[in-house]
Order: structure tokens, then C-alpha cells, then sequence
């Protein structure tokens, strides 16, 4: 997809690393004004790493970074024009919320005028009104989460970045302070990029989602993409929940490995199937059965029944895998993919620039 | 739940009460007899002894109510002494304090040989305050001492720093700095690595400058140990006299005397135990009234994690 217009915030081949290990390697990226981009990947890929790099808070050994049009790279964190939110809030303990909030504006000596009129809007935006003179000791984790993103709001700046703003929450209150956030985002049309470990969290919310892999982009594309179509089975092993079945292509008489979601497959007499897989364990939901299946050339089978269904586990069903929700890895699929990011173009894979399609690009082609 | 069932849990919970108030004050009794002989007796004795005259084998020492504070109000050394050493709390304890927090965020920072840095400043501290002043006493002697070898260089005649009243007293108060600014540096240090150094990172992205994350973060998050370090050295401006020993013994003409030194004086060189024990109590009201007065006023500005 082409893009319209210059990103908003462009990598071109970040690298940073420490004694050659660790960080983040080459990677490029696009990300379009107004975007909600996700940073996905499992613990220690460079994700941190690499929002910090964009915050200005590590610099980088290798490649530019731009933000709105302007060459940053050298330049310090104030002057990059963002706003960030730290995995731990990064609250100041010995200032109220109010101060706290206030924090930036007092030191950019904004007039008192302008500073009550910011905090009277953010404190109302995120439902901290009457808490103005607590002390974060003095809140539950969402409140400080909610001040942190308070923080972030007042700052104006039109660049936010969160680093796993949601992990010391609990399930429940992350899911409201996830909707919370995305209204705030679209209603202040802030380009949020927003790290995470948890792919529900970076399905849901985001407009696209970088996957992240040992220092390396693995794919970038919007979550449906990368839900159906991923690049390699390392992709196809994190997005969903479950995961996609994969299967070797030998099993099926094809080369590679086939990757299926497993509501695309199908229960088909043994005659008829392309894959005959055994029952590891029955699991009944109520409208559904859950069958876990072994098969020994696939990883990941399983098969959604409606209602109840008697099947003991050590008994055989046969599989169809429908051809047009296959997924097809090259044969030295997750070879070849390693030897691309050592390559340095690890965003090229395609031939093209990684560049994610700008929000209403996007909205077209739904 | 029947009232049977919830009665049962109450009395075990009071046995288990019982039980822990009596383990507490099993634990507390070691410290509480060391407290009462070494230091509740001895202040009772302290504050008895300085009713009393002194007894001389001719006139045996009979109680004279607060006779012996009055006397001391009349001594001319007493109040010299007394004003020495405020002049030399007001010296010391502001400037090791300041100097304890510069070199700190100094040696906090992201320098090379940060390390040596830290033992470098650390090392007075380590020091016995006797070697120290012996140290010192090299420094200061005229003639060949290494001040006077430098101020030499400069074309600066000799000073007899220590053997003249003008500047005793100040080469006194330089070894205490000297020795106590890097043991409150130590204290710091070990506070500052307990801020999060995202906080900075906060800071720095909403564009603070280093010097207003210094003063605005930094200063108050140290509070408690400014508190700390403020009470230990005011204490240790009555209390550290070691070097006087080695370096004046209090003169030329009392200009360099501390209360502690002089108190010593009286009881061991002058043998007047009761006017020593009434400096004693009156030294103890002051430090105790200035300690409850810093707590009250810092205390209610200081935020504790
Ligand atoms: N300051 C540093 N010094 C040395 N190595 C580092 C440093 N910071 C990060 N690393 C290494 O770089 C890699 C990526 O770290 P990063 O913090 O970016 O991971 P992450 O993706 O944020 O993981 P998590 O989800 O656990 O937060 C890790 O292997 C880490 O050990
Ligand atoms: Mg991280």
C-alpha cells in the first residue's frame, strides 16, 4: 500500500545493542499521524528498548529516527515533542496529583490561567476529579495509571508513548482503562504507540501492530493481517488465542508448513480427510466442545463442535482444512525468515518499505 | 455462624495477644536493662550531682539547689565556650551537609571511576578522628606543614593556623567538615539510588532542565535523610572533640574550647564534677529542645516512602 503522505514517525534501521546482544537490530518503521500502533512480542524482544529510542531516552548506534518531518536522532527528549507513560507511572511520590499533572506545565512556566484550565480537562477526562490532592500513595494502581495518562494528556504533545501502561492492573480494570485510553486517543487525535506482551490487548486496540522477535520486526500490518495472514509461524504461533494450528506440509502432500486457524477447520468423515488426528482431551463449554487433538506431524489441532459432543479421548476424527484458509510458510519457512532479518532490510521483506497504511487508507479497504 | 463458633476464635485470639505482649517485652528487657544502667541512671546521677557543691574534705558536699547554674552563667570561659561552639555548629553543619549532598549527587551521577570516587570521599569517614586530627596537624604546621608549603608557592607568608586565637577555631571546624562530609555523603547516596530513575526519565521528557529535576524531585525526595544527617550532626557538633585533643587542647586562650573539652576539663582536670555535670544538663536540655524543634518544623514538610 502506498502512503499518501511523509509517516509521522519514521525508523529507518535503529540498532541498538549492548556488547552486540540485547536491544533492538535494524528496525524500520512507519507509523501514519493519528495511528494507534501496538508494539507486540514476548519479554526481552527490544520493545522497551525501542521506545525508548524514540523517546530520546537511549540513543541510537545506527539509523535516524524522524518525527513529524524533523530528523531527531540527536536531539534530547524535551525537544522531540512527546509524551510518554511509563510502565511504572513514574509518579512523582512526594507531589500530589495535581502537581503531579502539573508537573511539565510549571516547568515550561505556562501562566496559572492556562494551567488550571489543562488540569480541570484532563482531571475530567479521566475521572480524577476530587482526587487533586492525594498523593500516588494515596490511589489504587488505575488511579495512578489514570494520573500517569493525565500527565500525558496535559503535555499536549501529539505523540504519546506507553510502555505496558496496563501489566499492573487487574483483568477487569484493564479492560476499562483499555477502552479509556483508545477514546482518548481518538478524541485528542493523538498517534499513540503502545507497547505490549499481550496479543489481545495490541489486537484489540490498535490500528497496527509491530511484531517484535529478538530485536527484529517480524511482521507489521493491521491485526486482521497479521490474525490471517501471518508472515512466518512465529507470528502465527503468538497472534490468537488460540494460537494457529501448524502443520507439516509432508502430512498433507505439500512442501513448508501450513499454518490454519482452527475455527476454519472442519470435521469430515475419515474417508474424506486430509488429516486424521487423535482426541488428547474433550473439553465441554456449554454451546461448544473443545477437542484438543495430537497429530504427529502438527502443532496446535483442535476443533470446535457445537453443543455436546461424545468423543473419548484416544479416538480418531478426521480433518479437512479448507484451501482457501490455509496458510502457507516457505519450506525453510522460519530459516529463510532469520536469514532476511540478517539482512538489513528487515521491514523490506516484501520489497517495499514497511510503511503502514495511514488510518483512512485503511478504513476503505474494510 | 453460631455464637458458640465465633466466641472460641476470640479467646485464642486474646491468649495469642497475651502471649505476644509478653514475648515483646522479653525481647525488649536485654536493651531496656543496658538503657537503664549505662544511660537513664547515669542522666538521673548527671542531673543530682549538678544540685550539689562540690565536697572538699573540709566542707562536704551539701545541696545548693541551682547554685551551680548560676555560677556557671558568671564564668567568662563558659560563655566563650558556649558561643565557640555555636559559632562552630553554625560552620560545620551547614557546610558538611552541603558539601555531603554535592558530592553525593556527584558521585551518584554517570562519571568514570565513579567507584573511586565514592571510597575517595568515603575514606576521612573510615578514618579514627585521632589519625585524622594527626593528619591534619601536619597540614597546619607553619613552617614545613603542606598549607604553608602551598600557600608558599603563592608567595603567602607562614600562618600558625592553629596557634592563634583568629584562626583556631576555623582550622578545628575544617578537619570536621573534612571527616564528617563524606560519612553524611554515605547516608545520601544510599538515598538517591532508592529514586527511580524513571522519574528523571519523566522529568527529562517534560523538559525539565537537571537543576530543576535537582530541586524540584530530587531535594524533597531527600528530605528525610537531610532531617537525619541535620540531627546526627548537630548532635556530633557537641559530641566529636577527639581532635581537639591532639591539634589545640582548646586554646590558644580557650578561642578553640568546646563544651564537651571543657566539661572534661572540669571533671577529670579540675576535679568539679558538679559544675561539669550542670554544663552536662544544660547541653542535653539545648540539643534535646533544638532535635523536638527540627522534627516539628521539617516533619510536617517531609514526605516519607
Ligand atoms: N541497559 C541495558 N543494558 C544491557 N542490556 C539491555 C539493556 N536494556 C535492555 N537490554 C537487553 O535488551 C533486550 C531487550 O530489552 P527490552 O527491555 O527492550 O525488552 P522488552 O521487549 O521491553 O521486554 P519486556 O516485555 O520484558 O519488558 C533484553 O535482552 C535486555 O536484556
Ligand atoms: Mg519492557
Amino acid at each position: 500500500m502506498p502512503v499518501s503522505e511523509a509517516p509521522f514517525v519514521a525508523l529507518h534501521g535503529v540498532t541498538r545493542r549492548w556488547n552486540g546482544a540485547g536491544g533492538v537490530q535494524g528496525v524500520s518503521l512507519a507509523v501514519p499521524r493519528g495511528a494507534f500502533v501496538s508494539i507486540l512480542g514476548p519479554s526481552g524482544c527490544g520493545k522497551s528498548t525501542l521506545l525508548r529510542l524514540l523517546a530520546g531516552l537511549e540513543t541510537p548506534q545506527e539509523g535516524r529516527i524522524e518525527i513529524a518531518g524533523r530528523d531527531v536522532t540527536a536531539r534530547s527528549p524535551a525537544e522531540r515533542g512527546l509524551s510518554m507513560v511509563f510502565q511504572s507511572y513514574a509518579l512523582f511520590p512526594h507531589l500530589n496529583v495535581r502537581e503531579n499533572i502539573l508537573f511539565g506545565m510549571k516547568v515550561r512556566r505556562a501562566t496559572r490561567p492556562e494551567r488550571e484550565q489543562a488540569l480541570a480537562r484532563a482531571t475530567a477526562m479521566t475521572g480524577l476529579q476530587g482526587l487533586e490532592r492525594r498523593k500516588p500513595a494515596e490511589l489504587s494502581g488505575g488511579q495512578r495509571q489514570r494520573v500517569a495518562l493525565a500527565r500525558a494528556v496535559v503535555s499536549g504533545q501529539p505523540l504519546c508513548l506507553m510502555d505496558e501502561p496496563l501489566s499492573n492492573l487487574d483483568a477487569k480494570l484493564r479492560h476499562t482503562v483499555r477502552r479509556d485510553i483508545k477514546a482518548l486517543q481518538r478524541r485528542l487525535g493523538l498517534t499513540v504507540i503502545y507497547v505490549t506482551h499481550d496479543q489481545a490487548e495490541a489486537m484489540s486496540l490498535s490500528d497496527h501492530v509491530v511484531l517484535m522477535r529478538e530485536g527484529r520486526t517480524e511482521q507489521t500490518g493491521a491485526p486482521e493481517t497479521l490474525y490471517h495472514r501471518p508472515a512466518t509461524p512465529f507470528v502465527a504461533r503468538f497472534i490468537g488465542d488460540p494460537p494457529m494450528a501448524l502443520v507439516e506440509g509432508a502430512a498433507l502432500g505439500e512442501a513448508g508448513q501450513i499454518g490454519i486457524r482452527i475455527e476454519a477447520l472442519e470435521r469430515v468423515p475419515e474417508g474424506r480427510a486430509d488429516l486424521t488426528a487423535r482426541v488428547a482431551d474433550a473439553e465441554y463449554l456449554g454451546a461448544e466442545t473443545r477437542l484438543l487433538l495430537d497429530h504427529p506431524q502438527a502443532e496446535g489441532l483442535a476443533l470446535i463442535l457445537p453443543g455436546r459432543v461424545a468423543l473419548a479421548p484416544g479416538e480418531t476424527v478426521g480433518l479437512h482444512l479448507p484451501e482457501k484458509h490455509r496458510v502457507r510458510f516457505g519450506a525453510q519457512a522460519e530459516a529463510a525468515a532469520a536469514r532476511d532479518r540478517g539482512a538489513a532490510a528487515a521491514a523490506t521483506r516484501d520489497g517495499r518499505e514497511a510503511a503502514l497504511p495511514s488510518p483512512s487508507t485503511r478504513e476503505d479497504t474494510r | 455462624m453460631t455464637p458458640t463458633l465465633s466466641r472460641r476464635p476470640e479467646t485464642a485470639h486474646a491468649l495469642e495477644r497475651r502471649r505476644r505482649a509478653i514475648h515483646g517485652w522479653l525481647l525488649l528487657t536485654p536493651a531496656l536493662a543496658m538503657l537503664a544502667t549505662f544511660a537513664f541512671y547515669p542522666s538521673v546521677a548527671t542531673v543530682w550531682t549538678s544540685l550539689f557543691s562540690r565536697g572538699t574534705r573540709r566542707n562536704p558536699s551539701e545541696f545548693v539547689g541551682l547554685e551551680n547554674y548560676a555560677r556557671l552563667f558568671d564564668d567568662p570561659t563558659f560563655r566563650e565556650v558556649a558561643v565557640n561552639n555555636i559559632l562552630y555548629a553554625a560552620v560545620t553543619i551547614p557546610i558538611s551537609i552541603v558539601l555531603a549532598l554535592v558530592m553525593a549527587l556527584w558521585a551518584n551521577s554517570k562519571i568514570p571511576a565513579r567507584s573511586f570516587l565514592r571510597t575517595a570521599y568515603f575514606t576521612p569517614t573510615v578514618l579514627p578522628m585521632i589519625a585524622a586530627a594527626n593528619l591534619w596537624l601536619f597540614f597546619y604546621t607553619p613552617g614545613f606543614g603542606v598549607l604553608d608549603q602551598i600557600g608558599a608557592l603563592f608567595g603567602a607568608p607562614s600562618v600558625n593556623w592553629l596557634g592563634q586565637p583568629e584562626t583556631a577555631l576555623w582550622a578545628v571546624c575544617a578537619v570536621t567538615i573534612w571527616k564528617e562530609a563524606g560519612f553524611f555523603m554515605i547516608f545520601y547516596l544510599a538515598a538517591l539510588q532508592t529514586i527511580p530513575e524513571d522519574l528523571r526519565e519523566a522529568a527529562e521528557i517534560e523538559g525539565a532542565s537537571r537543576w530543576t529535576y535537582t530541586r524540584r524531585v530530587v531535594l524533597p525526595l531527600l528530605a528525610p535523610t537531610t532531617l537525619f544527617v541535620l540531627v546526627n550532626a548537630m548532635i556530633n557538633s557537641v559530641k566529636l572533640i577527639d581532635h581537639l585533643f591532639i591539634l589545640t587542647k582548646g586554646g590558644p586562650s580557650d578561642s578553640s574550647k568546646l563544651i564537651l573539652y571543657y566539661i572534661w576539663e572540669s571533671a577529670f582536670a579540675f576535679f568539679d564534677a558538679p559544675s561539669a555535670a550542670a554544663m552536662t544538663v544544660l547541653v542535653l536540655i539545648v540539643l534535646g529542645a533544638v532535635a523536638a524543634l527540627q522534627f516539628r518544623l521539617l516533619d510536617r514538610r517531609t514526605h516519607y516512602r
